[in-house]
């Protein structure tokens, strides 16, 4: 079985936001991971691996530089190679243009299952699988919580609100993990240092047969702003029976939520 | 006269969600102001009594794919159908809400017809050259993007619960039948089974009121003194990404980056330190209230109202005092 | 010349960020209040191949460096140095003189498992006797038959009772001095090895420190590591390594804290500012900083002469003097940022303060280190 993992670098998730000008947001200094719900992709895909042989091949897009650290953890943790849309006019990208670009890459490779993260703590869209899947004419399956391949298909638990359903897709689909899919392994210390020695393949845009505008992108950030700050508010004194009583009071009267 | 605004309307069971009235009331708004029209576009089986229900939010227009094949949500079905229509009528604004539906169907419809998606947003306005532009935020709250589509149409947006109020202004909209042709493509992922939790609790991110919990609690056993205000309130049980980890409680009530990102009127923040991940996803509440024997947690920076005190001590007297007030 | 940690150093450094933070810091102040040693956590170490960095591949070990293993001992101290000792005293001390002294049986037999972390590692050389000075080991061992026969006792034993292997000193004549002392590996469960008290601590609670006792404990002749008489050379060739452990310890200690008062000096305002904007709490952070950023240095020098196979000796001591003064004066300074709320066990600065002092001690004494680096220095000239 060959499973494509969609991956992506994003902050950590304790990094500070800081604004260049209103356009951009600064990674100058910022610690990069692995999105965190890729982590639990990834961690899938080695399962089904040790249970099925095949391949696993990590896909991600953006410049090398920023990406290579988070597709080398996935080598480290144990897939076997990985891909890189890396292109100058991927600058600007919105989910359309990474959706175009992925698939492109993907269909490139032999898989049987795409697997990726329910959505990437940054701009937490959760389109990219939906719109790859799109694009190669296959299923998708968003926020798995089981995921049982059976042969040519797979029997999905995935989380709707309030519930659950349970889904069977033919296979190739794109399937999303949800944090509860598994417990993603660390990557050892062997593994790490195989890491290094595991293909990382830089594709262009021109290496996939894409134009910029086949990838040019369909919204545009007008401007970031960071969110007013909120104002720390008053402590409520007295023992605790007072000030139990004085914050209903408040919540009552003042705020008038209760 | 352009082409209207729509709002896919989510129903379970037969009973209209609230975020799709506070679509459609916010959509009114816009509908009004741009001069169109505005329209509900429901999927499901059985469901011709819904249109009515629609027009009380100010829909002019219902379309109504009402067919067995539609009867639960499946990705393939209600794509084809949408996807369609919209291809057919070329409105200028969809909208949807963010929900796990809206997050599952509204990318997949974009990518079909070929435009762009807003996710996840808070605000909408209307906009002279780009239609409407959007807010949400990013990295959990921690940024926000104004985003727009500038060419693409239709525009298409999910919008998170709670950003609007939902609004009455009862009209009595044309209902438009639409034909429902899905082929097997469409089917190839078949749903098996649906397993609705008891209800019980709202769900986190719809919640008005959240009652939240982190590493402070110590026990699992301890957080049924938070369910005991909760349910005094009405309110629903979040948890710190601390607690989930302590195993205090499951992944599925972590309120914070990595976890559900929530914007309740009221959020009580119960031996909870504010760890700059937890408070991202909580931060757009109203009103926060902390409740932390450490005086120096940084939750109190977020807080409107603080009480620092044993946690163990306040929340039951709290709980008391709501049941006085409820009475 | 090249200050830039390699891309394995630095993928190793947030994998190892990240189990300490996701696997040790929960229960972390329930396993110091209860004086609690975790197996489990050193086992999950043994999975991800930390107990194997430095050792070959023929052994059970990964080929790394000493660099990328003082990172991973300083990762994992600046959240929990318990464990960072746990793994430092398993790897330099109960592994390290079977990989350097013992015969390839022996390595295959003991090295493998202990690389692997499959079995716990720990050394034997303190006694109520012989601390700083090993020439005054009592513990006595004589020659009977296929077998060595042990007598005598062992103190501050770190890893003990959970340690599989032990690497253990004795001494055939005491009129010998340290030409009389031999190297020996003994299992647990050997008939006539025992342990004594546990020893309660003032910091690294949770790492295990006990007393070994040796009743007539018979073990065979293959046992022997290294010649007979060479057992003092073995304790000091390992004490030189051990302190590049110690030191990245002490490393992690004092980052740790330092992190904590630099967040809790941008939090807590008094005169109404954050006082991390009085000068005066300026200047003790900066001070901090340019000390860890120096300590750190040094250890990666001893590292980095470590992994090349050149003599190491003066460096490692003066990185684990200076990192282990270091993390003393930091975690001193933290608690003091952190006022009140630094005494007391609600905040993490007062354990750090705790586990620091033990690094000015053990594995050699800060004393001890002056005089390798003195007598070091003054063959220089």
């Amino acid at each position: 079985m060959n499973i494509v993992v969609l991956v992506k670098q994003v902050f950590d998730t304790e990094a500070k936001i800081v604004l260049s000008g209103n356009t951009q947001i600064n990674a100058d200094g910022v610690t990069q991971i692995m999105n965190p719900y890729d982590e639990n992709a990834v961690e899938e895909a080695l399962l089904l691996k040790e249970r099925l042989g095949g391949e696993i091949i990590v896909v991600s897009m953006g410049t090398q530089k920023t990406v290579e650290p988070t597709l080398r953890t996935a080598l480290a943790m144990g897939a076997d190679r990985a891909v890189l849309v890396d292109d100058p006019a991927l600058e600007g990208a919105d989910q359309y243009t990474a959706a175009q670009a992925l698939a492109k890459a993907i269909s490139t490779q032999n898989y049987d299952l795409i697997l990726s993260g329910k959505v990437a703590i940054d701009d937490q869209s959760s389109q990219v699988p939906a719109r790859v899947a799109e694009i190669l004419g296959i299923p998708h399956v968003n926020v798995a919580t089981k995921i049982d391949v059976q042969g040519d298909k797979a029997i999905v638990t995935r989380e709707i609100d309030g519930g659950i359903e349970i889904i069977e897709t033919p296979l190739p689909a794109v399937i999303t993990a949800q944090k509860s899919l598994n417990d993603p392994r660390y990557p050892s210390v062997p593994g790490i240092m195989k890491a290094k020695k595991k293909e990382l393949k830089a594709l262009s845009l021109a290496d996939l047969s894409l134009s910029a505008e086949d990838v040019a992108a369909k919204m545009t950030v007008l401007e970031y702003s960071l969110p007013p700050g909120r104002q720390a508010g008053r402590l409520i004194p007295g023992d605790p029976a007072q000030a139990a009583a004085e914050l209903a009071s408040l919540l009552h009267s003042e705020a008038k939520i209760i | 006269m352009s082409k209207g605004i729509w709002v896919v309307v989510e129903q379970t069971q037969g009973n209209i969600r609230k975020i799709s009235f506070e679509l459609l009331s916010q959509g009114a708004k816009l509908a009004a102001e741009k001069g169109e029209e505005l329209a509900a576009v429901i999927l499901g089986a059985g469901i011709g009594n819904l249109a009515n229900e629609a027009g009380q939010y100010g829909a002019d227009k219902v379309y109504l794919a009402d067919d067995a094949k539609l009867e639960n949500y499946t990705t393939g079905a209600y794509t084809s159908v949408l996807a369609k229509l919209i291809k057919e009528n070329e409105p200028s604004l969809v909208l949807f809400g963010n929900t796990a539906v809206g997050k599952d169907l509204a990318p997949r419809v974009a990518q079909r017809v070929g435009v762009g998606l807003a996710s996840d947003c808070t605000t909408m306005t209307g906009d002279a050259a780009a239609y409407v532009t959007f807010s949400r935020p990013l990295y959990a709250g921690k940024v926000n993007a104004k985003i727009a589509s500038p060419a693409a149409r239709p525009v298409m947006a999910t919008i998170r619960p709670n950003s609007f109020p939902a609004v009455e202004s009862a009209k009595t909209p044309e209902t438009i039948n639409v034909a429902v042709n899905v082929d097997a493509t469409d089917l190839r992922a078949i749903l098996k089974e649906v397993i609705m939790q008891a209800a019980g609790r709202v769900p986190l991110t719809e919640a008005n009121i959240i009652v939240s919990g982190g590493r402070g609690m110590k026990t699992a056993e301890n957080f049924s003194i938070l369910e005991e205000l909760a349910d005094v309130l009405g309110a629903a049980v979040g948890a710190s990404r601390a607690a989930v980890d302590g195993g205090l409680r499951d992944y599925e009530f972590q309120v914070g980056q990595t976890g559900k990102t929530v914007s309740p009127t009221l959020y009580i923040a119960c031996g909870i330190s504010g760890a700059i991940q937890h408070l991202a996803g909580m931060f757009s509440s109203q009103v926060i209230v902390a409740i932390n024997k450490d005086p120096e947690a940084n939750i109190f920076t977020v807080a409107d109202y603080g009480i620092v005190g044993d946690l163990f001590d306040v929340v039951p007297l709290l709980t008391e005092e709501c049941k006085k007030i409820k009475a | 010349m090249n200050f830039e940690l390699t891309e394995d150093q630095t993928m190793m450094r947030a994998m190892v960020r990240k189990f300490a933070e996701e696997q040790c810091l929960p229960g972390l102040e329930e396993r110091d209040e209860n004086e609690e040693f975790s197996r489990e956590l050193f086992d999950q170490m043994g999975e991800l191949g930390l107990t194997g960095i430095v050792f070959p591949e023929e052994y059970g070990g990964v080929d790394g460096d000493y660099i990328s293993y003082a990172i991973a001992v300083e990762e994992l101290s600046r959240v929990d140095a318990s464990v960072g000792v746990t793994l430092s005293a398993h790897v330099s001390l109960g592994s390290f003189p079977i990989y350097k002294f013992g015969t390839h049986e022996q390595k295959l037999k003991y090295l493998k498992p202990l690389a692997e972390g499959k079995a716990l590692g720990a050394f034997g050389l303190t006694e109520p006797m012989a601390g700083s000075d090993a020439s005054g080991t009592r513990t006595m061992y004589v020659a009977d038959g296929d077998s060595w026969v042990l007598n005598g006792s062992k103190i501050f034993i770190t890893n003990a009772y959970y340690a599989d292997t032990y690497v253990i000193f004795a001494q055939s004549d005491r009129s010998k001095g340290h030409r009389g002392i031999s190297a020996f590996i003994v299992e647990k469960g050997t008939p006539g090895f025992t342990f004594g008290q546990k020893l309660k601590k003032l910091g690294i609670r949770s790492s295990a420190t006990y007393e070994l006792i040796f009743e007539d404990c018979r073990i065979p002749k293959e046992n022997l590591l290294g010649e007979e008489g060479q057992g003092f050379k073995i304790a000091m060739k390992t004490l030189d390594g051990g302190r590049i452990g110690i030191a990245s310890q002490a490393l992690g200690i004092a980052q740790g804290a330092y992190e904590a008062a630099v967040k809790y000096a941008k939090e807590r305002v008094q005169f109404g500012k954050p006082i991390a904007e009085q000068q005066n709490t300026q200047f003790v952070l900066a001070d901090m900083a340019t000390q860890i950023e120096a300590a750190r240095l040094l250890i990666y020098q001893a590292g980095y002469l470590d992994s090349a196979g050149k003599p190491y000796g003066k460096q490692s001591a003066m990185a684990k003097l200076y990192a282990s003064e270091v993390a003393m004066w930091v975690t001193t300074k933290a608690v003091q940022i952190f006022g009140g709320y630094g005494y007391s066990r609600e905040y993490p600065v007062e354990r750090m303060m705790r586990d620091a002092k033990i690094t000015e001690i053990y594995e050699g004494t800060s004393e001890v280190q002056r005089v390798v680096i003195s007598a070091a220095l003054l063959k220089e000239f």
